[in-house]
């Protein structure tokens, strides 16, 4: 059933927007019903699994712009089914553990809104088989992400966070865009299971590198690598449930999924692997430097999940064979304990007040559940065995001692990383709950979590476990379609287990010194917080989020200047500027562009016109002399129906009609407020007024010069004879301007009559008091 | 402002112009006229009586507020444009007729979305018309010099930029 690919996005979205609705009928409970969407999503994800375990995978596409070739394609391989399970799996259980997290707030209704639309968002990313709609996709994220990440809209903080990992995220999205505008050029198509053929192609084309780049861009961007790492820790501004979601299966992986998914294509080459390589690595370890010197357990949390996308970047960018197995393994592992520790810590901080490691301490008595999910969690993490953490990290270090030459200091990199990892996976999921109890320092005196807080951990947490000590079930099933959708292989056989541990060999060495390592630093934690504050406010200045401040508080300077230059507020001002331009460009482009002026034929001279005319320009003489609004008034007016006798003697009768009512009516409209307007008085000077009369004669003179050329200028038959030798056979009606208004150009005309709509409503919002004065005199008079 | 002549010639004249703006907006297709034309004329009825009775008769014999008003006219429109996308050929934004007619009096009738689209067209600018007119209307009569003097010319601006 390959429509189901459309309708796991659509069914979640569904969901989202019953939220506000089946909130009022089911109240607190809402979560219970809502999960439902993602679940759903879910089964009918696994019903699938015969294709995707056979490597055969699915299809769908729906007709969507033809044209310009792009089409609803949907796909399911291996890399999509591994990613939409987790997020939907996870995003069920997270819409769960909301309705504990946020329960009793008023706005749940649209944060269940928020988190299902980016939930069907996510599943659409990793499902979209086509450039553009994962583009489209992609956006939706990074919008729907901002609503959740400012979700707490009275702080300004939220605000502000949320509004970085907008810009960093969109700005990226747009270098990403071009990359494939360019990838689609070169490989004319849009389809990236097509294009996972061609290669060679690209590689071939003399845009390959700049492809890279911009991909590059959108995807480090998404997934936080450095330079743009600062936003994802920022990102914990948000409600925790969103944190779980974001840092765990989603929006962060976006990033790492776009490089795996497109992979087959543009790996091959130096520069693809060794920037992957490089800028993981780099990440990987700012990430656990910072890290080190957090207090807060969620900041924590968040700066293992910057190292954890440092290293599945540097392991795509290996790109071994063991590496890309590593990569998913570690992927599944981290998603699965990822979004428990956060969970864990949601509910700690709900149930204590707190997040400061310094202060929590001995809670396993009293949280007793989300104690063991928390400590499996972490124990995952740190890479222990039996733990499903630990066939990742075995994995790491067998394509890491593969490495040779230069390339070691990338297992360097994950070892070092990973050690540290291991040290702040304890820090946060083991330290709150154990040591002696510090109760009476907590703002909130603490009890275990109700259910749907635990359950989603708990289950999550032990799903590892169990995956770990049968991970032949995971690895057919997951692991080695999504390996070969990345390789762009045939399925490969793949053997994961724990029993590696038996023979003695480098990659276990490595193993264990990652824990001695780690926990070294968990037992040195203090000392490292002793200096946190100290040392995270020496680095800050010279950090990229210092940068972002500058780069930001320099277009906001550049914004205002040119706003206060333009945007005077003085009507004067933005008539002088717009006419000006118009006379500058098009004056160049005629001086430019015109070789002679049509020659006049003097026997077209009319006296009657010529007449009418003369009578029009002393008319408008008086209109700018006067400074009687009626005189005024009255010249607009001659000058008014002059035109629409014009248009009348030269054959445009539904103009020269259009011409007469409007002229009247600013007459009419014009009587209601002279007797209320000012007198005219002159507030310009000599030199203004000369100037103004300069640019005034000028703009006349372009604009007669342009007609004159018009009356000459004409390449092919007109469109004019065309459309009215359509006119009455194909819309039945002899009137070509109405023909064309309502029929030819209707769309054009709708565009009309709504800005005409939007103009009415713009008055009405001036004249608002007044109105609202109005309407309070009729209720006063009944 | 009550002058006798301009009360009771909008009296008799109002239907007559309602009348006159409909057959306008109707023979559009073939002739000049149309929904722009029409409404126009539409409006310059209500202005009519308006002018002769005040405004508040206009709003009464208005019935609806003319921004209710716009919005049907702009629903008139849009679900024109509807029944085209179930036509069987390739069309424009609107463009589907029903089979040709006659009826006594008006001759052979063509019926289709464009006309429906022109009413749409009619009722916004019937709509649009009207609001601006009540509204300096509403302005004239109730703001005093002072007042004016203090936001008049801001206002102004924004109007038109």
């Amino acid at each position: 059933m390959p429509a189901l690919l459309i309708i796991c996005p659509a069914i979640i979205l569904l969901a989202g927007l019953l939220a506000p609705p089946l909130r009022k009928v089911f109240g607190e409970r809402v979560g219970y019903v809502l999960c439902l969407g993602p679940f759903t999503a879910l089964a009918l994800l696994l019903s699938q699994e015969g294709y995707v375990g056979s490597g055969e995978g699915l299809f769908y596409s729906l007709e969507w712009f033809a044209a310009l070739g792009v089409s609803l394609d949907f796909r399911l391989d291996g890399l999509a089914f591994m990613m939409a399970v987790l997020v939907s799996g996870i995003g069920g259980f997270i819409t769960i553990y909301a309705q504990g997290y946020m329960h009793g707030h008023p706005q749940l209704g649209r944060f269940y809104l928020y988190l299902m639309a980016f939930m069907a968002a996510m599943v659409g990313i990793v499902l979209a088989d086509n450039l553009i709609l994962l583009f489209i996709f992609w956006e939706l994220t990074s919008i729907t992400s901002y609503l959740l990440i400012g979700f707490n809209h009275e702080s300004k903080e939220a605000r502000w966070k949320s509004l970085q990992a907008l810009l960093v995220t969109g700005l990226g999205a747009m270098a990403m865009l071009a990359g494939f505008v360019l990838l689609a050029n070169v490989t004319g198509t849009w389809r990236i299971s097509e294009m996972n053929h061609l290669g060679e192609l690209v590689q071939a084309s003399p845009f390959y590198s700049a492809i890279i780049i911009l991909v590059l861009i959108g995807a480090f961007t998404k997934s936080a690598q450095v330079p743009f790492h600062f936003w994802l820790p920022n990102a914990m501004a948000g409600p925790t449930p969103v944190s779980a979601f974001l840092h765990s299966a989603t929006m962060v992986k976006a990033g790492v999924f776009l490089i795996a998914r497109i992979n087959p294509t543009l790996s091959g080459s130096g520069l693809w692997e060794y920037t992957l390589a490089i800028f993981g690595s780099l990440t990987l370890l700012l990430a656990m430097f910072l890290g080190l010197f957090q207090k807060d357990v969620k900041a924590i949390l968040a700066y293992t999940t910057l190292g954890v996308l440092g290293v599945l970047t540097m392991l795509l960018g290996i790109g071994s064979s063991y590496a890309i197995k590593a990569m998913v393994v570690f992927l599944v592992g981290h998603a699965l304990y990822k979004a428990t520790l956060f969970m864990v810590v949601g509910s700690i901080d709900h149930e204590t007040g707190t997040r400061d490691v310094t202060l929590l301490r001995g809670l396993r008595k009293l949280m007793p559940i989300s104690a063991v999910a928390g400590g499996l969690a972490a124990l995952s993490m740190s890479g222990l065995p039996p733990f499903f953490g630990f066939i990742g990290k075995e994995l790491i270090y067998k394509a890491g001692v593969a490495l040779n030459g230069f390339e070691i200091a990338f297992l360097a990199a994950a070892l070092l990383g990973n050690l540290v990892m291991m040290g702040l996976a304890l820090k946060a999921g083991i330290g709150p709950f154990f040591g002696p109890p510090n109760h009476e320092a907590l703002p909130k005196k603490p009890h275990e979590a109700p259910w749907p807080m635990w359950i989603g951990p708990i289950v999550l947490a032990v799903l590892g476990l169990v995956i770990d000590l049968f991970p032949f079930w995971v690895t057919d099933f997951m692991v080695a379609p999504a390996v070969s959708a990345i390789k762009g292989t045939e399925l490969a056989q793949l053997d994961l287990a724990l029993w590696h541990l038996v023979k003695p060999n480098l990659p276990l060495l490595l193993s264990g010194l990652t824990v001695l390592g780690g926990f070294f630093v968990f037992l040195n934690r203090a000392r490292f917080w002793a200096l946190s504050d100290g040392v995270l406010r020496t680095i800050r200045p010279y950090g990229a989020e210092a940068v972002y401040e500058r780069i930001f508080n320099a277009t906001i300077w550049f914004s205002k200047a040119q706003t206060r230059w333009l945007q005077t507020g003085r009507l004067h001002d933005y008539v002088f500027n717009i006419v000006g331009a118009t006379v500058i460009l098009v004056g160049w482009a005629l001086l430019r562009f015109t070789d002679a002026l049509p020659a006049v034929d003097p026997a077209s001279f009319d006296l009657g016109i010529a007449l009418l005319v003369l009578l029009m320009v002393v008319a408008s003489v008086m209109a700018i002399s006067s400074d009687r609004y009626f005189l005024i008034l009255g010249a607009l007016g001659t000058v008014g129906f002059g035109t629409a006798l014009l248009f009348a003697y030269y054959g445009a009768p539904d103009l020269a009609i259009t011409q007469l009512m409007a002229e009247a009516l600013t007459v009419v409209l014009f009587m209601f407020v002279i007797y209320g307007l000012p007198r005219i008085r002159r507030y310009k000077g000599r030199i203004t007024t000369g100037r103004d009369a300069l640019l005034s004669v000028a703009f006349g003179f372009i604009v007669f010069l342009l007609v004159w050329l018009a009356v000459d200028l004409q390449f092919a038959s007109p469109v004019s004879d065309t459309l009215a030798a359509m006119s009455y056979p194909e819309a039945k009606g002899r009137n070509v301007v109405n023909v064309i208004l309502v029929d030819f150009r209707a769309l054009d005309t709708f565009g009309e009559i709504t800005v005409i709509a939007a103009a009415a409503l713009g008055i009405a919002a001036l004249m608002r008091s007044r109105v609202e004065k109005l309407f309070k005199g009729e209720a006063d008079k009944k | 402002m009550k002058w006798f002549v301009l009360s009771q010639s909008g009296r008799i004249l109002f239907p007559w112009l309602i009348v006159l703006s409909l057959i306008v907006l109707y023979r559009g297709h073939n002739l000049p006229g149309g929904g722009f034309i029409g409404g126009l004329l539409g409006a310059a009825a209500f202005i009519l009586v308006g002018l002769g009775d005040g405004m508040d008769e206009a709003r009464r014999r208005l019935r609806l507020s003319p921004v209710t008003i716009l919005g049907i006219g702009l629903g008139f429109a849009i679900l024109s444009g509807l029944p085209g996308l179930f036509g069987d050929k390739e069309s424009y934004f609107v463009d589907q007729w029903l089979p040709d007619f006659s009826l006594p009096l008006l001759g052979e009738m063509h019926i289709g979305t464009p006309l429906v689209f022109d009413v749409g067209v009619y009722i916004v600018v019937v709509g649009f018309v009207l609001h601006t007119v009540f509204s300096l209307e509403f302005l004239a009569q109730t703001d005093s010099r002072e007042e004016l003097n203090e936001t008049g010319g801001e206002e102004e601006e924004e109007e038109d930029s």
